[in-house]
């Protein structure tokens, strides 16, 4: 029997006041170790699903669960959540002004597992990590997000996988607006992760460069809320030589 | 989410609020209002000399033709027949810290004052009500010359030609009703004088303490910064809450000569009852230089416009300040620089917090005169709300006369992003942790400038103000 971490169940949101539906009737199950990647066109509502998964207070759950390593979670705040394993790579990373990469590492792994790191040991975790990504060691020191170019901002979100080793990994686009080195980097990154934690992945991407190096076990195809196809890795070079179209007209 | 909101409390001022109750028998306390037999007794109490007597007289007569300040937030409520002008501990001012009396002793311990000293000071001068009660420099500064005391000591030690020489010549008394308000009833304060190319290393710190209930504090500082000399000067502020109104209308005097240095921080943490109509003047000769760093947390209303001359060809301000309004305060605060030398450059650094119907407004003044060639200034304002009930104004005003000046100002309203709270809550931040995280980070540029203690008690304000909790 296979070890399910995540499980989402029936699930439906809505968004504002108007509570405008975004996803349908959702159902994903992954198990640990596992990569999933969610495909789907503009609009069609995966950002909506990491952002759910990770306890956004923007989407209302309408009906249906998400159930992590067999725990409804479906009424955690974000930050529980995050305290029990589960990990949002953002689209648009948000600047912190006031504290650096460094203090809010630091600080987020001493919450998140509930231990005092002793200083040395994490500093030569970070200094290893951000060498594995090909980050300048200054931007360790340097306020989180603060003026960091949108590949530097990606990067910076993929250091921190590396240093919160989640349980589940959710990356919404990371791959978006990077060079073809930059997809490089963070892939290997996001490789390390899986690799030498055990680390479960579920990708939104547009781009397969992003995951040539990643063995893809499922990839699901989400168009307005819903999903309407899941199958293999395969399934991911078909989308990506034909498109969408068999799905949305179908 | 399913959970509350955060409860956004006050400021917690119960770290202010304790007091000992002055009993009639060790103090000495004159009658509510402002009258000239009280002007006479303050005078006589202080054994002024004849010019400082008749120039007391000459500003209540004129605090008495004066109108109110309109531009501001009323103060209508503020009944100057009950306010006491001047109240003192009967023993006079110590230098040994030993000798100050044990209510005042404890106050000032409570509040940390002796222990500052100790680690980080090399002057200290603490007021309790309208008097100094203490003052002590180290011996090492006071070999080099450098004169730290306050105004009627100074007068009785030989500098009393400075300090007639400077005294409201900045800030006039015909300047508005309580800066003449103030000349009649000034008590206490400070005197610093810090010798041509003498620099201070570490700071000199004054603390006011307004103890006594419905009176008010007119301390003045006077500082003049030779040639060449450099210092830092600290004034920190507090009082316990009470029901009716307390009336601060200080006077702070600075000149900065030739290639000089001042920089000025100031904590005011006043109670909510406080009118804080406090003004602030610097005059700033060629080549010197002129940093103002304020944090305004407390009071109930304030009028506050730090404002700097800088005269000299060449002389320099920067401003750097953050208020926090919460409810029931109106801070009205602001900075002014006249640019009136060649090559003179100001940077305005102000940022505003506000919450729970609390109302911060900026008000920036800039006057670039026409001989003032060459001339910088930039002036940025943030303010920041914490709900929809609070406001926050900015209100920018430029005269410039000079065709070669370089002027800027760029101002920005906003609300702590929830995007930004979502963000550190997936890193496994409480809610309010996120916040008070994105609220500090706001001050951040502000905060990093005071003083080491200060910006750490900074962050536990706005920490407890965040979380709801007491300290």
């Amino acid at each position: 029997m296979s070890d399910i971490i995540l499980e989402i169940k029936d699930l439906s949101t809505t968004v504002g006041e108007e509570k405008t539906p975004i996803l349908r009737n959702v159902d994903l199950s992954v198990a640990r170790g596992e990569t999933h990647i969610i495909m789907g066109p503009n609009g069609a509502g995966k950002s909506t699903l990491g952002f759910t998964v990770m306890g956004s207070p923007v989407y209302e759950v309408g009906s249906g669960k998400i159930i992590f390593e067999g725990e409804d979670i479906t009424g955690l705040s974000a930050d529980k959540r995050a305290l029990k394993g589960i990990y949002l790579s953002f689209q648009n990373p948000i600047e912190v002004p006031g504290i650096s990469m460094r203090s809010f590492l630091r600080s987020s792994l001493q919450q998140i597992t509930g231990e005092r790191i002793k200083y040395s040991d994490f500093n030569k975790r970070l200094e290893e990590a951000m060498e594995l990504i090909d980050m300048d060691p200054s931007y360790a020191d340097r306020d989180v997000n603060v003026g960091f170019s949108g590949g530097e901002k990606k990067k910076a979100e993929i250091l921190q996988l590396l240093m919160l080793r989640p349980k589940l990994a959710i990356l919404d686009e990371t791959d978006s607006g990077l060079d073809v080195d930059a997809v490089r980097t963070v892939s290997k990154g996001i490789r390390a992760y899986k690799d030498k934690y055990n680390g479960t992945l579920i990708i939104i991407t547009h781009n397969a460069a992003i995951l040539e190096s990643l063995s893809v076990d499922k990839t699901h195809i989400l168009v307005k809320g819903r999903i309407v196809g899941s199958g293999s890795g395969d399934l991911t070079d078909e989308i990506n030589r034909k498109g969408f179209e068999k799905y949305i007209n179908g | 989410m399913a959970n509350g909101k955060t409860i956004i409390n006050d400021i917690d001022h119960t770290r202010y609020d304790f007091r000992y109750a002055e009993s009639s028998e060790e103090y000495i306390r004159e009658d509510d209002g402002f009258t000239e037999d009280i002007v006479k007794r303050i005078s006589e109490e202080k054994g002024d000399p004849e010019w400082m007597r008749d120039f007391r007289l000459k500003c209540l007569d004129l605090y008495n033709k004066m109108d109110m300040p309109c531009w501001g937030p009323s103060i209508e409520e503020l009944d100057m027949n009950k306010i006491a002008s001047y109240v003192r501990h009967k023993s006079d001012m110590k230098n040994n810290w030993e000798d100050v009396p044990s209510d005042i002793k404890e106050t000032f311990e409570k509040l940390g004052i002796p222990q500052a000293e100790r680690l980080s000071l090399a002057g200290v001068g603490a007021q309790y009500d309208s008097e100094i009660v203490y003052h002590n420099l180290k011996e090492e500064v006071a070999k080099t010359g450098v004169v730290y005391t306050d105004i009627e000591t100074a007068m009785k030690t030989g500098y009393e030609d400075m300090v007639r020489e400077h005294f409201m010549k900045l800030i006039t008394p015909a300047d508005h009703k309580y800066a003449a308000l103030h000349g009649a009833v000034w008590s206490g304060g400070s005197f610093v004088y810090v010798p041509k190319g003498v620099k201070v290393d570490i700071p000199l710190q004054s603390y006011f303490r307004l103890n006594a209930s419905g009176a008010g504090q007119f301390e003045h500082t006077m500082i003049i910064v030779d040639e060449g000399a450099d210092v830092h000067f600290i004034e920190g502020c507090s009082a316990p809450k009470y029901n009716v109104a307390n009336l601060h209308a200080g006077c702070v005097e600075l000149f900065v000569r030739k290639n000089a240095r001042l920089r000025y921080s100031t904590i005011e943490n006043w109670s909510k009852n406080m009118f804080n109509l406090n003004t602030k003047r610097a005059l700033i000769e060629e080549g010197g230089k002129m940093e103002w760093v304020s944090g305004s947390f407390g009071s109930h209303i304030s009028y506050l416009y730090p404002m700097t001359i800088l005269k000299g060809n060449g002389s320099k301000m920067t401003y750097t300040g953050i208020t926090f309004s919460g409810e029931g305060q109106d801070l009205d605060t602001g900075c002014k620089v006249v640019h009136s030398g060649a090559d003179t450059s100001s940077v305005i650094t102000a940022k505003s917090i506000s919450k729970s119907g609390g109302i911060g407004m900026f008000r920036s003044s800039v006057v670039i005169e026409k001989k003032a060639r060459n001339a910088k200034c930039s002036v940025s304002c943030d303010s920041l709300m914490l709900d929809s009930i609070s406001r926050a104004d900015t209100v920018p005003a430029m005269d410039i006369r000079a065709y070669d000046a370089d002027v800027g100002h760029e101002a920005k309203i906003g609300r702590i992003s929830d995007e930004a709270v979502f963000y550190l809550m997936s890193r496994g931040m409480s809610e309010e942790d996120a916040k008070a995280l994105i609220v500090s980070g706001f001050a951040d540029s502000v905060s990093k400038e005071l003083p080491m203690e200060y910006a750490v008690e900074m962050n536990n304000l706005i920490k407890i103000e965040m979380s709801g909790h007491k300290a």
